[in-house]
């Protein structure tokens, strides 16, 4: 029973936590450009970086 | 007050904000060439592409205006075109808002679940009791949060005196959450927590997709539509000029419309001489040549010198907003069609409500009373739970509007898919759907020399003429020419200077074919030809509708000799010398015959028969009204995506109807169990996730059909 005591709230804290984050990531616009990222990761601009 | 001290701090900086369609752009390369092209640009704060929409959103000081930017990007090497703050705004919410309740849901079903699975594994007395409660407080938050879609709906269907597919949601929900929480209280055996929170997130994951892939679609679609000039220079009466929001135009403003901007406005030429494009109206690539007195649309773009136009019509009374309503009209009468979800919730939600209320009359008469006989009937409710059923047609259609997307084929929404899969019978425009819609040279006549010449001219201009020079001779492998002193001057033509020799691309004389230039090198001239060549694949496309029992022919609007020659290349039917209402008319035809006509065709000629037809395809180049009327627009210089979207549909109609199967015979196996009272929540819950992914997963298989 004790250990329920802890691990409840831990369970349901770390879903909320999920929760929360998935919401900032909406709220964010990360899933307004799902077909532009898939194609960032090809963007060669290590020049802009050294530079 | 804070709203207004934000706009004076941004009116301070004199920075604005301006989106562009830009639908040019294919892969990453492009992305990095618009970000990295328009932050050299003087004035320009930030620019970020959205390769999705096919957007670009820059943020950018006001000492430069829309038309810099546009000449900025044509510069990059893409068409572009301002478009409004962000008119999938509203739909955007809609789906998010689902979503969000989506999220909400399953982060219930999982913290309920882990609790209802150590009730289920035999944890008794306090333990229990504390775990009801628990999941009592999730769930109740949770399912006043993710259930408003359904209880809105409901709410509405009600208001009419109507029942659908979200009234035995909504009363199973509530029923079964409302008995919990009373088992709960009264320290019960059995709280159903688990169950109404899993069939709202199974049902919400059906919404959401269904409203992911419509504003897939639709913003591929806009991102093609939406030429229509935003804004327009109005002389002023001390002879300055005036940048005025389209809404804003009166009557009787005389607006300037330089080169390559479009027309907000109809209006009649003052002044000027020039050529239009109307492509917009018509689909017709070749520039109208327009002077004084000349009538002009709102949509079309000016090509050359600069037009003085009196306004006569503005917004709602333009000949394209005119259209745009008639075609909606037309449109109505095809969305009687009773889609086959609705057709079957009709008949389900009343069953399912009987059936809930037969058991629970049942079990009370049989001496059960009324608190088993009530936990029965909402058991009967949620193993009826339409989980599958919800999900049978929106997962089938999302994965295959996906793969047809890859294949450049845009639907628009669902109810496309299934009539595309019913057509019997196939009609083809000839000009701009048949065929290219762009004039392509004859170059077999150039020598290397001035092939090299005639491209690096055509290079400079934006004339269509020029532009299809240009791409034929670059398919051809040709580098361009060295040239200096290259300058393009309206209404004549292109001229340079080749190592010391004059060298122009130029308009033949009056006596000359309207589809062709005259390319000087020196003194010397010579003629090159254009015609509007078919598409490759067109027999390829009518063979293999052929093969799925599609019958072909071509209704044109061509002189009967055109349209002759291609009915024996071809071999199908044709018919030429037809006007829109001719095409109407053979549509209506074809319909009392009891057939279902797919109409392809790009023209605005073709508009009344693509909203009348059964269903129907436009080219990715069709006016922006053919567009709008099309369930489907294709990319490319392929018309194989018809073929492919027929082909497509009937599978994914096909997978539809197995789910539909699938989904019936879970409920005919569950339904006399649950009536019978021999359902355990654990049964109930396993058995509808089961059920819910054995459709997605059936669905899935469709991503491989349009290869």
């Amino acid at each position: 029973m004790n250990g329920l005591a802890i691990l409840i709230p831990v369970a349901l804290g770390l879903g909320l936590m999920g929760l929360t984050f998935f919401f900032w990531t909406m709220r964010d616009g990360q899933y307004d450009d799902l077909d532009g990222a898939s194609h960032r990761v090809l963007i060669d601009d290590d020049d802009d970086d050294a530079g | 007050m804070s709203a207004e001290t934000i706009f004076a701090d941004e009116a301070d900086h004199g920075l604005a904000d301006t989106r562009f369609t830009v639908p040019g752009m294919r892969c990453a390369g492009c992305i990095a060439k618009i970000e990295n092209g328009l932050a050299e640009v003087d004035g320009v704060e930030t620019a970020r592409v959205n390769f999705s929409a096919k957007r670009v959103a820059i943020q950018h000081r006001t000492s430069i205006d829309e038309g810099d930017l546009a000449l900025a990007l044509r510069k990059l090497g893409f068409e572009a075109q301002a478009v409004a703050a962000n008119p999938l705004a509203r739909d955007d919410k809609e789906a998010k808002a689902l979503l969000r309740a989506l999220a909400v849901a399953g982060f219930g079903m999982m913290n309920i679940m882990l609790l209802s699975v150590s009730v289920w594994a035999g944890a008794g007395g306090a333990t229990k009791e504390m775990f009801h409660w628990l999941s009592a407080l999730i769930a109740v938050p949770v399912v006043a949060y993710s259930g408003r879609p359904f209880f809105s709906s409901a709410l509405m269907a009600l208001r009419y005196r109507r029942t659908n597919m979200d009234v035995p949601i909504s009363i199973g929900v509530l029923l079964a959450t409302g008995l919990s929480i009373y088992e709960t209280i009264s320290g019960g055996e059995h709280a159903y927590f688990d169950g109404a929170v899993m069939l709202l997130f199974f049902l919400l994951a059906g919404r959401t997709l269904d409203a992911t892939m419509r504003n897939k679609t639709r913003a591929g679609i806009g991102a093609l539509l939406s030429r229509m000039g935003k804004s327009a220079s109005v002389m002023q009466p001390d002879g300055s000029t005036k940048r005025v929001e389209a809404e804003q135009l009166a009557p009787d403003m005389l607006m300037l419309v330089a080169a390559g901007e479009s027309l907000a406005a109809d209006g009649i030429v003052e002044q000027g001489r020039g050529a239009i494009d109307n492509a917009m109206l018509t689909g017709e690539s070749t520039p109208a040549p327009v002077s004084h007195g000349d009538t002009v649309h709102a949509g079309a773009i000016n090509m050359l010198g600069p037009l003085y136009i009196r306004i006569t019509a503005v917004a709602a009374d333009t000949a394209i907003a005119e259209i745009a309503r008639l075609m909606d009209e037309a449109g109505q009468s095809r969305s009687k069609y009773v889609r086959i979800a609705d057709r079957a919730s009709r008949l389900y939600a009343p069953a399912v409500h009987s059936l809930a209320a037969a058991a629970f009359v049942g079990w009370m008469i049989a001496g059960a009373g009324w608190h088993q006989s009530l936990v029965i009937a909402i058991a009967v409710l949620i193993i009826t739970c339409p989980c599958a059923m919800g999900l049978a047609v929106p997962a089938a259609q999302v994965v295959a509007s996906n793969a047809l997307i890859k294949r450049g084929l845009l639907v628009k929404d669902g109810s496309a898919l299934e009539r595309l899969a019913e057509i019997d019978i196939a009609l083809f425009d000839k000009t701009g759907t048949l065929t290219l819609g762009e004039p392509r040279a004859d170059i077999s006549n150039l020598n290397a020399d001035s092939a090299a010449i005639a491209l690096a001219l055509a290079q400079h201009s934006q004339h269509p003429l020029s532009k299809g020079l240009a791409q034929s001779l670059a398919e051809g492998g040709t580098p361009p020419a060295a040239l200096t002193d290259v300058a393009e001057e309206s209404g004549i033509g292109v001229r340079g200077m080749f190592g010391g020799i004059s060298v122009a691309l130029e308009k033949p004389g009056q006596a000359a074919a309207a589809m062709s230039v005259s390319l000087r090198i020196g003194d010397a001239a010579q003629m090159i030809y254009f015609s509007d060549p078919l598409r490759q694949d067109v027999g390829h496309a009518v063979t293999e509708l052929g093969n799925m029992g599609v019958s072909s022919s071509i209704l044109s609007g061509d002189n009967r000799d055109a349209v002759a020659a291609l009915e024996s290349q071809l071999g199908i039917a044709a018919r030429g010398d037809m006007k829109p209402a001719d095409k109407l008319q053979a549509l209506e035809d074809l319909k009392t015959r009891g057939h279902l006509p797919l109409m392809v065709g790009d023209g605005l000629n073709d508009g009344p028969a693509l909203a009348a037809a059964h269903a129907s395809i436009a080219p990715g180049t069709a006016s922006d009204a053919s567009q709008q009327a099309a369930d489907a627009v294709f990319i490319g210089e392929k018309l194989m995506p018809v073929a492919l979207a027929v082909r497509v549909a009937r599978r994914t109609m096909g997978i539809v109807r197995q789910n539909f199967g699938f989904a019936i015979g879970y409920n005919v196996l569950a339904v006399p169990l649950a009536l019978a009272g021999m359902v355990t929540p654990l049964i109930a819950a396993i058995a509808m996730s089961l059920s819910s992914l054995v459709v997605v997963a059936n669905s899935l298989r469709l991503s491989r059909s349009a290869r």
